[in-house]
């Protein structure tokens, strides 16, 4: 009935397509919480590009991965790993930081 | 202790300062405590529901499930704000006027109400779900008792204070000027709740961040710091915004403002032709019942 229908459709799934094959080629970077620190502390990302960081939570607690300095914040449960799309970046060094456990903390150097 | 208390604090004030808006925007409508007590009841349950089903949400849409979710219930409440404003702005004046005998115009703006019912419902779901989730961690990490029973007390009191202290002071606004007032606010809160939403959905991959950081605003006010945290909630400011974000702040409130426009218009002109009913000497009272009937 109405032939637009399988167009927006197709348009919709084909949008979605392209954006999942540019997160695939996007640089990707890994960050572990164990005992309350972050792994590595310091994770060096390039400048002006948009990457995909995997948060690996290896406590027994929940955490929240979180930074206003990038402005990214979502939850990471015991044994699970999330993932955040972050940038692109300009130059510099930007705080993270566990908001359950605000002495856990981790720096992002974009260079 | 001090750790808790500070975290249950800082979300308990998030979710305080939305229903401390939305509780003086109902000023006067009758039952209005039931409402938004029920509202923040159901948003507690919600949050215990939602941080048991938390790694449901996160394992859902290919691991981006938890920024889709924050984004869908931001946007569910903006466009349950809009609908408010909306309604608000054909009969806001005569609660002004018949503030004190109830009429009509309030008795069928309680579906208004229950949509905020459902707003304040959100906002307590939203930052509840995550005091869930930290005090459990907290409990399986073997946080002492103590700390417990005063911090969770004292962050609580603390955020539900800041609420009232903020209710009391919008009280001082004249009375007709009060809704001009609230009825702004509830605007440029679902601006910065659509803005948020946005930075999720750009968290997601699925916006683009048409430049991921505007401006650095920092020096002047920090996200992190309380002040800016409280800003944040009741206006959507972020110290270094995506361009997307401030489209969606834009256009939110552009819609919004745009929407009251039309609807004060809309009633303006049903006044003026309605008026020469009230010239053949029915009260305003019988007039609101023959169109209520």
């Amino acid at each position: 009935m109405h032939t637009w229908l399988p167009k927006i459709l197709l348009t919709g799934v084909l949008a979605v397509a392209a954006v999942a094959a540019h997160a695939a080629s996007m640089p990707q970077f890994r960050l572990v919480l164990k005992d309350q620190r972050f792994q590595p502390a310091t994770l060096k990302v390039p400048a002006k590009t948009k990457f995909k960081l995997l948060v690996t939570n290896d406590n027994t607690v929940p955490s929240e991965f979180e930074s206003t300095d990038f402005n990214r914040e979502k939850i990471v449960l015991p044994n699970s790993t999330i993932t955040v799309f972050i940038g692109p970046l300009a130059k510099g060094t930007y705080k993270f930081y566990d908001d359950f456990h605000q002495s856990t903390k981790g720096t992002l150097v974009a260079e | 202790m001090l750790g808790i208390a500070l975290l249950v604090f800082r979300e308990v004030l998030e979710a305080a300062l939305i229903v401390t808006v939305v509780a003086a925007a109902t000023r006067g409508v009758p039952r209005r405590a039931v409402f938004v007590g029920g509202g923040i009841a159901l948003g507690v349950a919600g949050a215990v529901i939602v941080a048991l089903c938390m790694g449901f949400i996160e394992g859902s849409l290919g691991g981006i499930g938890q920024e889709v979710f924050e984004a869908a219930v931001l946007l569910a409440a903006v466009v349950m704000i809009g609908w408010h404003v909306t309604w608000m702005s054909s009969h806001g004046k005569e609660m002004v006027q018949h503030m004190q005998r109830v009429t009509d115009a309030v008795k069928a703006g309680s579906s208004s109400i229950a949509i905020l019912l459902a707003v304040v419902a959100l906002a307590v779901l939203r930052e509840g779900s995550e005091i869930v989730l930290f005090l459990f961690g907290m409990a399986a990490g073997g946080a002492g008792k103590s700390g417990f029973l005063a911090g969770v007390p004292l962050g609580l009191a603390g955020g539900v204070a800041v609420g009232f202290a903020l209710y009391f002071g919008l009280l001082r606004i004249p009375l007709r000027h009060f809704f001009t007032v609230t009825n702004w606010m509830l605007v440029v809160l679902a601006a910065g709740l659509a803005a948020t939403a946005a930075g999720f959905l750009i968290q997601a991959n699925l916006l683009p961040a048409l430049g991921s950081q505007l401006w650095d605003s920092s020096w002047l006010l920090k996200n992190s710091s309380i002040v800016g945290q409280a800003v944040h909630i009741l206006t959507g400011y972020e110290a270094r915004p995506a361009g997307m974000q401030l489209v969606f702040w834009i256009a939110t409130f552009a819609l919004l403002a745009a929407g009251m426009r039309l609807m004060a218009w809309r009633m303006r002109v049903q006044r003026n032709r309605s008026q020469p009913a009230s010239t053949t000497g029915l009260s305003p009272n019988a007039a609101a019942a023959t169109h209520g009937a």
